[in-house]
């Protein structure tokens, strides 16, 4: 279980989070949304370690994530998987050796092993094959599935997605939300997914948060937050423009 | 929590010594981020594990990839200095000690400044854009996320390579330019080979090639660091990646020129 106490970050003057709480429980997909620049990859950068908050916690299980370094940090990190918006694939490697990279450094299985620990992932996100492929070589989609493939095969408890379909056409954020269903039938894992899809991620979330002005403005199952009175929810969700401006991101 | 009065907070006339403070501040703080930064560097590099095939790697990107400008800087230096040399010497009727003069040039001065400065702009200008540009894709956090440290994956295999490869890089430079000299010299200007490389013998010691030595090692080792420290500390976007280029390769150079004059000045 993943919880978030009274988060503060600000940039500068500018405050992105103001106090924000949030609980993901194990083995559930939570999709956080909110306006473009209101604090969701900052928040989603909380939990990975990548950014120290001003003021709250982070709690993975037992462990207060904010104050570890070094090795501690990386001992929590191995648990991760993470989908960066971009996909952050390694130019310089193939595809094969993006997908294979964290079991070389991290892991002790040998060459065959990760062979075919590498290609099930593959086959898996429906790119067998294109293993000898550079990353400037295939398609936005492709990338991401690249990208969903290395997150996955270290086979991690909690999976980190950064609005994975940002960029795809409609029909190909449809295949990535599929594909991460039904990964997540198939390994358990707990996902936790920024995105703008809507009304798409309502079809796969088990509860969806808001992030409105640097805290969570409504969260539950996505009829619960469909079903909102909250105005900021409703001028979110139907895409209106006299919502409350949020703060611009970094 | 404690923040910085703003700029409009001080009375007009006290504004100028304030920003001249923040001016103080930034330049201190940024000179403790590159000490700090060269100091883990150094932490990762004597402590395991060690990325040997990383370490391969960046000795081809920094050393061996600069080859060819290194054989075609240092002949032409070599025959620019050949040339010059000859016609000076002339003038007093002393041209038999061309050979020291082009090769004392080289080994104690040329060699490895002209050297660095060249791998600057072809090798260190590409560790800074690569590195840049692996921070402006979340490369340099999926490492991270992936916990791997990214000091110990980017900057120790480029510090080490740089330490390897520019001593190797400067003999090169030194002996073909030295060749470049002899070809002008001996070939085109009549001078004996005899003269050329026996008076080159009586005048140049074990002590300047350990000067020139002395500095390739410290030059490879500035270079990496700024431009390392460059690419980790690159601004947003293309625009940010380009002006960490540029300011990799100047302050390089300056760092160059600056570390030559000192360690020429102590060293015999």
């Amino acid at each position: 279980m993943i919880r978030v106490q009274g988060l503060h970050k600000r940039f500068g003057p500018q405050p992105v989070l103001r106090g924000l709480d949030l609980d993901i429980a194990t083995g559930e997909i939570m999709v956080i949304i909110g306006r473009s620049g209101g604090g969701k990859s900052v928040l989603l950068k909380h939990l990975i370690g990548l950014l120290r908050p001003d003021a709250g916690h982070v709690f993975v299980d037992a462990t207060e994530i904010t104050r570890l370094r070094g090795r501690e940090l990386d001992r929590v990190r191995e648990r991760y998987g993470v989908v960066f918006q971009g996909g952050a694939l390694f130019d310089s490697m193939s595809v094969f050796d993006n997908v294979a990279f964290p079991l070389r450094e991290k892991s002790r299985l040998g060459a065959a092993e990760i062979r075919g620990r590498v290609d099930e992932k593959l086959d898996q996100v429906g790119l067998a094959g294109m293993g000898h492929k550079n990353p400037a070589e295939i398609s936005g989609g492709m990338r991401k599935r690249v990208a969903i493939a290395r997150a996955l095969v270290t086979e991690p408890e909690i999976v980190f997605f950064d609005e994975p379909t940002t960029g795809l056409d409609p029909i190909l954020v449809n295949t990535i939300h599929h594909l991460i269903v039904e990964l997540h039938r198939k390994f358990h894992f707990t996902a936790v997914m920024v995105s703008h899809e809507i009304p798409e991620i309502f079809e796969i979330a088990d509860r969806v948060a808001v992030l409105h002005d640097g805290v969570i403005a409504e969260v539950g199952p996505p009829d619960a937050v469909r079903a909102s009175t909250n105005p900021v929810v409703q001028h979110f969700i139907r895409g209106e423009v006299e919502a409350v401006p949020a703060e611009p991101r970094r | 929590m404690f923040s910085s009065p703003t700029r409009e907070m001080w009375p007009a006339p006290l504004r100028p010594v304030a920003a001249l403070g923040r001016l103080s501040l930034e330049v201190v703080e940024s000179l403790g981020r590159f000490g700090l930064f060269f100091m883990q560097a150094v932490g990762y590099t004597v402590t395991p594990p060690f990325k040997l095939g990383r370490l391969i790697d960046r000795i081809n990107f920094i050393g061996f990839r600069s080859l060819t400008i290194v054989v075609l800087t240092g002949a032409f230096t070599g025959m620019v200095l050949g040339l010059q040399i000859f016609l000076t010497l002339s003038r007093f009727g002393s041209e038999a000690y061309l050979g020291p003069a082009v090769a004392l040039s080289l080994i104690r001065e040329l060699g490895p400044v002209l050297c660095a400065v060249f791998v600057t702009g072809l090798a260190g200008s590409a560790l800074t854009a690569e590195i840049g540009i692996m921070k402006i894709t979340e490369q340099i956090d999926a490492l991270q996320v992936m916990a791997l440290n990214p000091m110990r994956y980017l900057v120790v295999p480029a510090l080490v390579a740089g330490l390897i490869a520019f001593p190797l890089m400067v003999s090169i430079f030194d002996v073909v330019g030295i060749f470049g000299g002899y070809l002008v010299g001996v070939e085109l200007l009549g001078l004996s080979p005899g003269t050329y490389f026996g008076e080159m013998k009586t005048f140049v010691d074990w002590s300047d090639l350990m000067t020139g030595y002395w500095k390739a090692l410290s030059f490879g080792l500035i270079v990496p660091w700024v431009c390392t420290y460059k690419g980790f500390h690159c601004g947003h976007g293309a625009e940010g990646v380009a002006r960490a280029t540029t300011q990799a390769v100047v302050l390089s150079s300056v760092l160059i020129l600056v570390w030559d004059y000192f360690l020429g000045s102590v060293l015999p």
